[in-house]
């Protein structure tokens, strides 16, 4: 088991743990319109399936949300 | 109909830029939005929430705007940067609506935080769209960093108080070589069209409209407020003054009494 934070919430997910998987565990299963960071850094989305999550890692999931003056 | 202006090359008819944040439902937003006539809205960046119905993009396309993202929340450059670079891989666009806040209770920009933001997105690319304090030599020091527009706030956001500095806005938009959006603070109609009367290119706005009591209603004020101040603006006004100036003809006025008083003039015996 892996333990990762994704979006603030501490889950366990079999290993290995991708960004695509991250990002179908935050609840977006198509991805479309959601942008990933990993640690703090952008993970363009062409390097979604490749790039691993490690253990205590930090995700963060984001989309577009109503917002502005 | 007031003519358009451009964004760093990019024609834009509607000098009404629409922020999103504030309305009720999506059905609210979308016909307020369809009613502002705007082109463009603002959209902030935040966690995905499994549980939201109906996308607000998708809403947005089919009411005819296209996305604006912000940096809403940001407090430092840096997450200021990784925010616009996230909102660019979901939107795929390199405009951005630079916002970096010094304060949580007036949500006023942080000038030093915001030029290196600035600086840091234009050279990876970005137009940038900086909302700045109402400081000329700030707007002006947004400018040379090469950002596309400045926008300076008329008051804090959501506050409603429209123009707090006019003096000021009036020396932004006479220095600026780039497009100058009233952005924050607007509270009715005729904030905005003083906003377009002081020579503002455009005004952004969300609040006003979006918590107004009837926000479609509000965004058709808007519209006609932004263009009415634009026309006025290019319609040259008449100079103030102290006195009247009679606007009918002072000579063939007819002797109606047989004794006619010498009219007096004011502040004299």
């Amino acid at each position: 088991m892996t333990v990762v934070t994704i979006n603030g919430e501490r889950r366990e997910l079999g290993e290995p743990v991708t960004i695509e998987a991250a990002v179908r565990a935050a609840g977006a299963p198509d991805g479309r319109g959601v942008a990933v960071a990993l640690e703090g850094e952008v993970v363009p989305r062409g390097e979604w399936a490749t790039t691993e999550v490690s253990d205590g890692q930090r995700v963060e999931v984001l989309h577009a949300v109503q917002g502005g003056s | 109909m007031s003519a358009g202006f451009e964004i760093a090359g990019r024609p834009l008819e509607s000098r009404l830029i629409l922020g999103t944040g504030g309305f009720r439902n999506l059905q609210v937003m979308a016909e307020a939005a369809r009613d502002s006539g705007a082109e463009l809205a603002t959209v902030a960046m935040r966690r995905v929430d499994p549980s939201a119905r109906g996308s607000l993009v998708e809403v947005l396309e089919q009411a005819g705007l296209e996305v604006l993202p912000n940096t809403a929340g940001c407090f430092t450059a840096r997450d200021a940067v990784t925010t616009a670079k996230l909102a660019r891989e979901a939107l795929g666009t390199d405009w951005v609506k630079l916002e970096v806040i010094g304060d949580d209770r007036t949500l006023l920009p942080d000038p030093a935080e915001l030029l290196v933001a600035a600086e840091e997105l234009v050279a990876d690319g970005f137009t940038v769209l900086p909302y700045t304090n109402d400081d000329p030599i700030l707007a002006r020091r947004l400018e040379d960093t090469g950002c596309a527009a400045v926008m300076p706030l008329g008051s804090p956001i959501g506050s409603g108080m429209g123009i707090n500095n006019t003096y000021n806005l009036r020396l932004i938009v006479e220095q600026a070589r780039v497009p100058v959006i009233l952005d924050a603070g607007v509270g009715t109609a005729s904030d905005a069209a003083l906003a377009m009367e002081a020579g503002c290119d455009a005004v952004l706005l969300a609040s006003a409209i979006s918590r107004a009591a009837d926000p479609p209603a509000m965004a058709r004020a808007m519209r006609k407020a932004v263009e009415a101040g634009y026309e006025a603006r290019q319609a040259g006004r008449i100079p103030r003054r102290l006195y009247a100036q009679a606007s009918s003809p002072e000579e063939g006025v007819a002797e109606l009494e047989p004794e006619v008083d010498t009219p007096r003039v004011f502040g004299r015996p």
